[in-house]
């Protein structure tokens, strides 16, 4: 009998295997869940994508004729939203993570008693209606809100200028919604830190910036994957900030989207956008998970 | 779960083998482990001997082989169907139960009613009954462990099974503990196996010794009979210290035979020689040696021409190193009762031992 | 001076953060006492007549009714469906993990969009339509995910030695689950489920492509907006915050106390 050796003496022995038999009976009825409504679907949006009008031009009637130029008509007919998409969400990605990752820092390692408290103002918003809190900025931000009449009085803004109907307010709106999107998992990753790698750091002659730039940063950077995938994803299909806080000069390619199935009917112009915006997306998302080095998504 | 017939008696492994895929983790085990006795599995990390220690616990399933309690078969029984408790390495106390709702649970588990009095029985054997209303996290490390053994004990298993229980545990607390589990299995007479990489743990604790190495058992006996007369060399490095000398048989001497150490006569005990052929690793622990001054006249065994190269005070005793003439380096420790000449580095010196004390293995051993 | 600046400068930026947070929520709350009927934009007096008569505006609080309905089914089940999920991930190894892993993903990864569209197109094309039992599928869809995610978490951070301990200690496999899995894993799993509802009592976008003539509260809030959203609304989402502050605050209280209960 052969004795094979292991090179580290730590093992792990896996616990005692249960049948797979249980393991499949608990994923089946989830994952046919998904399979018939989410994949499903998506496959027969797909199909929709290559349809053309029906020869009698009713409404909402199409006929499959694999017309795969639809997406290009698609494209170039919406070239300027998806750019904008893209930009809203990058900034306000940037910018949601400029104003989280201190507010992160703060309640990981600055807030002593205080921080089930900071936690759960973070989180309770959450719990409100968005349309409600975008609304409220819409009013906070209007014309006839204290934001707009102090910028006045201070002679910023001109007389009768509005921060509402700009790019600005659609960007800052989304910002605002995914704010707890990408302060929470910078958080969890912060939080997690072993507090004796910085003291050990301290030890070896670092300062607390450079701690900081060397040691915490990196370890946060699972948290700030997660964050800004969290936010740059959904936010570049929102249509609700520019529908409230910006002019159809702000609408973004899901304002294009929604209006194609809804106003026009026109559902293989709709199911095509959705596919570049879809293919995109998931692209970007590679080569940010790539150059970031996380794996790990569920 | 009732007990319709009480599973008793010595614990057999019957060639019990367990793999992983490729790995042997354990490789056709065969022992008895007598009723009520204190056994203990020793070895290195990944030796085999946790395997094996779920294997009768139920929680992992050997390969081949089976096991048996007295004649009941447990092979194919699983774990909550086995008279056998486990002490857990990191205790596994439930965070969710008090003390006295863990210490419990075996027993509600088996259907009985009334726990009261047995609970509280087992707590004061371990001298904790009065935090039988918190939850584990409140408890300290030792008291934890106390706790852990507490709810193993009070279901009257035909076999205890401990997990280097002791592990985490400091020195002083380390060494309390083994005088208590000591005290309470012979107090209640229960089986227990116990599991360490703790030379001296297992010397202190146990009754007989497993010592294993690659999912065998290397040798098996009483603590003094594994010390005193190993069978292999790993069993002589793992348990103490030795030096081992190279040598060749020369003749036969009555109960002696004459071994030709490095140019000298060395007689060895036939009763000590497990070596089969004539050339020989000649083992003789550290403490047995006695140090002279070159010029001292000496009879029995010895070796001459030896120079220190390095001491070491070690309170109790002082370890030496000497350099042979054949350039082997070997230790030496002496007990600071004054009986050591005075002696320091580069001093050449004589070392002397008794015959008795010496063993011997195949030239070739490893 | 300098010094205590530095060190508290953080802090301070961490306090305005969180205001900067607050701030829509303390307006829907102040204008939830406005005394405007339709157009609750300007503050006109202060008065209880919203918090009095919450459901005056016609269709506010059958809508809410409809966000309860669809929310507690949705919740339910895919609290069921992603726990099952999640206790197949963490505790079984089984052929398929990094398909099951990619199929959980995704629809977190889709945007709303395009997962409120598919599902629209397929109903449409097998004569479903909208309506309730639409949207309570899609809720049920997309919070599947978030469930797994949160619960396996929580499966994950379970020592396996204590459910070994259990069977040692003669409990059976469904008596370990009940004594000792479950009982452990019972926070996580009430995470997921408020999760879940929070999820869907808050979806407008997949919502409104799924629900055509019914109205969940946010989409009475979406339509009411073009007109003018009555302060009954901010009543609405005031309460809501409220109860949600009420219930995390409990959370944390009840778990301290399970972890030192005398």
């Amino acid at each position: 009998m052969s004795i094979a050796h292991t090179s580290s003496s730590e093992k792990v022995f896996a616990p005692a295997k249960k049948s797979h038999r249980t393991a499949y009976l608990l994923l089946a009825p989830g994952l046919v869940w998904l399979l018939i409504f989410f994949a499903f679907p998506l496959l027969n949006l797909a199909e929709t994508s290559t349809k053309t009008p029906a020869p009698s031009f009713e409404t909402g009637e199409f006929v499959q004729t694999f017309r795969f130029a639809n997406f290009i008509d698609a494209f170039s007919a919406n070239q300027e939203q998806f750019f904008r998409s893209f930009f809203y969400a990058l900034c306000a990605t940037v910018l949601a993570l400029a104003i989280s990752y201190p507010l992160a820092y703060a309640i990981a390692f600055r807030s002593g008693v205080w921080k089930n408290f900071m936690l759960v103002m973070v989180i309770a918003p959450f719990f409100t209606s968005f349309l409600l809190r975008t609304l409220a900025w819409k009013q906070i931000l209007g014309a006839e809100g204290p934001v707009v009449l102090v910028l006045q009085f201070l002679r910023i803004l001109p007389a009768d200028a509005t921060i509402t109907a700009t790019a600005f307010s659609v960007i800052m709106g989304l910002t605002y919604n995914f704010l707890p999107f990408m302060t929470l998992p910078i958080y969890a990753s912060l939080d997690r830190i072993d507090y004796r790698l910085l003291e050990a750091s301290g030890d070896l002659y670092a300062n607390s910036a450079t701690t900081f730039r060397k040691v915490t940063l990196p370890l946060s950077m699972p948290g700030v994957v997660a964050g800004t995938l969290l936010t740059f994803i959904p936010s570049s299909g929102d249509y609700i900030n520019a529908q409230l806080l910006g002019s159809p000069d702000n609408f973004m390619i899901g304002n294009v989207i929604n209006s194609r199935f809804f106003r026009v009917v026109d559902y293989p112009t709709a199911a095509s956008l959705s596919f570049i915006l879809m293919a995109s997306i998931l692209v970007l998302v590679v080569i940010y998970i790539r150059r970031a080095g996380t794996d790990e998504l569920v | 779960m009732s007990e319709k017939k009480k599973v008793e008696g010595d614990l057999r492994l019957d060639q019990v083998s367990k793999t992983f895929g490729d790995f042997v983790a354990v490789d056709d085990l065969s022992l008895v482990i007598p009723k009520g006795s204190f056994f203990a599995l020793l070895g290195p990390s990944g030796c085999g001997k946790t395997t094996t220690l779920r294997m009768i616990a139920g929680l992992e399933e050997p390969s081949s082989g089976k096991i048996l309690i007295g004649d009941t078969d447990i092979t194919e029984a699983k774990a909550h169907e086995r008279p056998v408790n486990t002490v857990f390495q990191n205790y596994a106390l439930f965070p969710h139960l008090t003390i006295f709702e863990n210490v419990a649970f075996g027993l509600r588990r088996r259907g009985i009613k009334d726990v009261n009095e047995a609970v509280e029985k087992v707590l004061n054997l371990v001298e904790l009954a009065h935090l039988k209303n918190r939850k584990p996290g409140q408890l300290s490390g030792g008291q934890q462990q106390r706790i852990a053994l507490a709810r193993a004990v009070v279901n009257r298993p035909a076999l205890l099974l401990l997990d280097e229980p002791l592990g985490a545990l400091d020195l002083k607390l380390r060494r309390q503990m083994q005088i208590e589990l000591k005290w309470i299995q012979t107090e209640v007479g229960i089986t227990f196996v116990h599991v360490t990489h703790d030379q001296e743990e297992a010397m202190t604790m146990a009754d007989t010794i497993a010592v294993m190495n690659n999912g065998r058992i290397e040798q098996m006996g009483s603590p003094a009979d594994l010390y005193e007369n190993p069978r292999t060399v790993f069993v002589a490095n793992f348990l103490g210290q030795s030096n081992f000398i190279e040598g060749e048989v020369e003749a036969s001497d009555g109960e002696n035979l004459v071994v030709n150490l490095k140019g000298s006569k060395i007689a060895l005990p036939k009763s000590r020689n497990n070596a089969k052929s004539s050339s020989l690793k000649l083992g003789i622990r550290p403490e047995k040696f006695r140090l002279h001054t070159a010029d001292e006249k000496l009879t029995g065994n010895f070796l001459k021409g030896g120079v220190i190269t390095d001491i070491s005070f070690f309170g109790v005793s002082t370890q030496y190193l000497v350099e042979m003439p054949w350039k082997q380096e070997l230790m030496v420790f002496e007990q600071n009762d004054g009986g050591a000449p005075d002696l320091e580095k580069g001093d050449a010196v004589t070392l002397s031992w008794e015959p008795q004390f010496t063993f011997a293995l195949d030239g070739d051993a490893k | 001076m300098k010094h205590w600046l530095s060190k508290n400068l953080i802090r301070i930026y961490a306090a305005a953060a969180i205001f900067y947070i607050l701030l829509p929520i303390l307006y829907t709350v102040a204008f939830s006492f406005n005394d405007a009927d339709k157009r609750n934009i300007v503050w006109q007096g202060f008065t209880l007549s919203a918090w009095l008569n919450p459901c005056a505006p016609i269709g506010i609080c059958e809508a809410l009714g409809n966000s309860f309905k669809v929310g507690i089914t949705a919740t339910i089940a895919s609290t069921i469906l992603g726990t099952m999920i999640a206790f197949a991930l963490g505790r079984y190894s089984f052929r398929g993990r990094a398909t099951t892993n990619l199929l959980i993903f995704l629809p977190m990864a889709t945007p709303e969009v395009v997962l409120g569209a598919s599902l629209l197109s397929m109903f449409i094309n097998i004569q479903i339509g909208a309506g309730l039992v639409p949207v309570i599928i899609a809720h049920i869809m997309f919070c599947i995910s978030f469930v797994v995610v949160t619960v396996k978490a929580r499966v994950a951070s379970l020592d396996p030695k204590l459910e070994e301990a259990a069977r040692d200690l003669y409990a059976n496999e469904w008596e370990t689950f009940r004594r000792v899995t479950f009982p452990l894993v019972a926070p996580g799993i009430a995470a997921a489920a408020l999760l879940a509802f929070a999820l869907s009592f808050d979806d407008f976008i997949i919502t409104n492509f799924n629900s055509g003539t019914l109205n969940t509260f946010p989409e009475y809030v979406w339509t009411a907006s073009l007109r003018g959203v009555p302060p009954q609304a901010n009543v609405i989402g005031t309460l809501m915050f409220v109860i949600a502050l009420a219930i995390v605050f409990a959370g944390q209280v009840i778990s301290k106390r399970r972890q030192t209960r005398r």
